[in-house]
């Protein structure tokens, strides 16, 4: 019994919580994309980007307060500045939507003219990101680390394997859950929610039964602005924040969105938490797993991982390889690209 | 530049004066002057050319000749433009022998296309890939720089000595981290420990669970990350403390630096690593001499110096100028027997070599030529003590 529970102890500690995290940071990122992909009708380049603006601001707004001598010890001071951050992006992107993706709607451009313009907006906000903090490494976590640690687990129950549970892991998943919880509340239950998802199921349709297009296209942005500070946030909380890595979440963020389905919510959640899973199991050495479980005679000797790790970001490729495949339209009935 | 010009030609000027046998000998300078390295070749060049006019001045080399520095750039990365270079200080500046090249790659490409075909000594005083070790050089090729194999040779004995019977390994995704693990794993397996897995990790990534989770599941005492402390290293060590997988770290030279106990924390104390460095006299006096004479003794600067200095007394030793002759001496005057001489002391060298003595070039790299002809390389053993970098012992 012993041995089958510190089994499950190595697959909590190093899949179940950290994909879960993972997963949790690439769900709120794809759902940002597959929103601007359902009502928009574009696959927005610059959604990273909008990420690290946001969580920029944040982060010199936590400086701020810890000069401050503010402190919500032991959550992490971010989160009063979070709000304040999540005000700047939706100030960002509704100034480039007027500058630049308005006019091109009013021209009534193709998706591709909109994906352009959106890698243009990508390198923009890219340098204005470095601009104001510049291109390296940023630490801003605070408050207590853990909210118990593989040591402190082990003393308390006394098992053999650890346990631990980081402060920005467990707020990450909180934060998740209550924001997707909100989402579908606002998407499904709301006046302009419907709207919004009449007007992404037929625009026509939609415009014909007197929905104001400019004011659906605003929440939109404002939605995918807040889900975008929230994800890059979590994100610099939990590992760190540097630009370049931003950068280089685009791509397993928009594999989530399109595993999942672009364009469908549900679908995201689902992406990011499939491209997160299946990175690290994948990748997972399960010897000592299967040494708890097997009979000693049978304790493996090698590794039994199935891939080397060097192959993680194959991984999420595959994946999506083989969704387009075979179901192009992704898990989650999306929009078929 | 133009001093310098007018310095060598009125000592030419005056040891031609001197003696009937006299020459100018040019030295080729091939360092990465353009290039990713380009910050620290400056002092590099100047620290040979420090140890070429102090040969000069002496006027006791080969009955008063002077040696000429010519640079050539060897750009660190483009093998062709390197080569190009030192072709021409072979055949246009008949150039005797070359300081350089700086950086692995070119190093590799000049030694075969140029250095081997031409019969020219070639002495570099950075290049540190292991593959230069059993490279086919026809006694021309020597380094003043230690071997990457060499530091796992010396880890490897730091962590049989601290009492570890297993390890993981991770390295960054490059040749050098390829290279340092692969002698770190060897060494350390021909110690009796056994490395329980050994799997690279990417530079410039945010997420390390997956790689910390194969890590921790393949265990062992500590966890060796050979990386560099500014990128994936740092995340790998961050991500195993917070999952509880490893607790005590070994860090060869590319993790040791003060960023890295600083973004870490406490949890870094106790875990040890090594760093190319030496205690000899010889390193406290070149940074003296540097300083007087205008330059930094920044990373490889020492080793040029004692490049070029290794060339004259080798030239010295065999009483003539020509490669050919030349090279079956380097060894001879940089190991024991004989008197140890010191950087400021090449004149001391050079003549107790006129006299028929022998010497043993320590310089200000402790310079110790083993088997295939590159420095032994002094290694300090390093601690992290109360979120302190402290040197614990040199090997």
């Amino acid at each position: 019994m012993m041995d089958i529970l510190n089994a499950l102890i190595i697959l909590g500690n190093y899949i179940i919580i950290p994909a879960l995290t993972y997963g949790s940071q690439l769900a709120l990122g794809a759902l940002g994309v597959t929103l601007i992909y359902g009502i928009l009708r574009f696959s927005n380049f610059a959604h990273t980007e909008l990420m690290a603006f946001g969580t920029t601001i944040t982060i010199f707004l936590t400086w701020a307060l810890q000069n401050a001598g503010v402190s919500i010890a032991p959550l992490p001071t971010a989160l009063i500045a979070l709000p304040f951050g999540i005000l700047a992006t939706v100030t960002l992107v509704l100034a480039t939507d007027h500058l630049t993706f308005r006019h091109y709607r009013k021209v009534k451009a193709k998706p591709l003219t909109f994906m352009i313009v959106s890698i243009g907006l990508m390198f923009f906000i890219g340098g204005l990101v470095r601009l104001i903090i510049g291109s390296k490494d940023q630490i801003f976590s605070d408050g207590a680390r853990f909210i118990f640690s593989a040591r402190a687990f082990k003393k308390f129950t006394g098992f053999d394997e650890g346990l631990a549970l980081k402060t920005s892991q467990g707020i990450t998943i909180i934060i998740t859950i209550i924001a997707v919880t909100a989402l579908f509340a606002f998407l499904n239950r709301t006046r302009i929610g419907t709207a919004m998802r009449a007007y992404s199921d037929n625009e026509n349709l939609a415009l014909l039964s007197g929905i104001n297009p400019e004011r659906v296209v605003m929440i939109t942005w404002m939605l995918t602005a807040v889900l975008a500070t929230l994800a890059g946030v979590l994100y610099g909380l939990d590992k760190s924040f540097k630009p370049f890595i931003y950068m280089q979440l685009l791509l397993p963020i928009f594999a989530s969105a399109i595993v999942g389905g672009l364009g469908s919510p549900l679908g995201a959640i689902a992406g990011g938490y499939l491209i997160a899973f299946s990175e690290v199991a994948i990748t997972f050495a399960y010897k000592k797993f299967f040494g708890y479980l097997l009979p000693d005679a049978l304790a493996p000797e090698s590794l039994w991982q199935i891939l080397n790790t060097e192959y993680k970001f194959a991984v999420s490729f595959v994946i999506l390889v083989i969704v387009l495949l075979i179901r192009p339209q992704g898990i989650f009935k999306g929009k078929s690209i | 530049m133009k001093k310098l010009l007018f310095a060598a030609m009125a000592t030419t000027a005056l040891s031609l004066s001197m003696s009937a046998s006299a020459a100018d000998i040019k030295i080729g300078i091939l360092l990465g002057f353009t290039g990713p390295i380009e910050s620290l070749t400056p002092d590099m060049a100047a620290g040979a050319e420090l140890a070429m006019k102090e040969v000069s001045t002496s006027g006791l080399l080969l009955n008063g000749s002077t040696l000429t520095p010519v640079r050539g750039d060897s750009t660190c990365a483009d093998a062709a433009a390197a080569g190009a270079a030192a072709e021409r200080m072979i055949t246009a500046d008949k150039v005797s022998a070359i300081m350089g090249a700086d950086c692995s790659t070119v190093t590799t490409a000049v030694l075969q296309n140029v250095a081997l075909p031409n019969g020219t000594v070639m002495i570099s005083p950075s290049a540190t890939t292991p593959a230069l070790s059993d490279i086919e050089d026809n006694g021309v090729f020597f380094r003043t720089a230690p071997s990457d194999a060499r530091q796992g040779q010396v880890l490897a004995q730091v962590m049989i000595d601290r009492g570890v019977k297993s390890a993981a390994l991770t390295y960054t995704k490059s040749d050098y981290g390829k290279g340092l693990a692969d002698s770190i794993q060897s060494n350390f397996e021909a110690l009796g420990g056994k490395v329980t897995i050994s799997a690279s990790h990417e530079d410039g990534k945010g997420d390390y669970s997956a790689e910390v989770a194969a890590l921790s599941q393949a265990g062992g005492d500590v966890l060796i990350v050979a990386g560099y402390l500014d990128q994936g290293g740092k995340g790998i060590i961050q991500s195993s403390l917070d999952a509880g997988a490893f607790e005590t770290f070994v860090l060869p030279d590319g993790m040791v630096g003060d960023s890295l106990p600083a973004a870490i924390g406490a949890d870094l104390n106790g875990s040890y690593g090594t760093l190319p460095q030496s205690d000899s006299p010889g390193a406290a006096t070149f940074d003296g001499m540097a300083e007087k004479a205008g330059f930094k003794n920044g990373p490889y600067a020492a080793t040029s110096y004692d490049a070029a200095a290794l060339i004259a007394l080798a030239m010295q030793a065999a009483k003539s100028s020509d490669s050919n002759v030349f090279k079956s001496h380097v060894f001879a005057v940089a190991n024991q027997p004989g008197e140890k001489i010191y950087p400021g002391e090449l004149s001391k060298g050079l003549k107790i070599l006129q006299s028929g003595g022998s010497i043993d070039y320590v310089g200000a790299s402790d310079v110790e030529l083993i088997g295939p002809g590159e420095s032994a390389g002094r290694f300090a053993e390093i601690v992290i003590e109360n979120q302190k970098i402290s040197t614990v012992s040199y090997r």
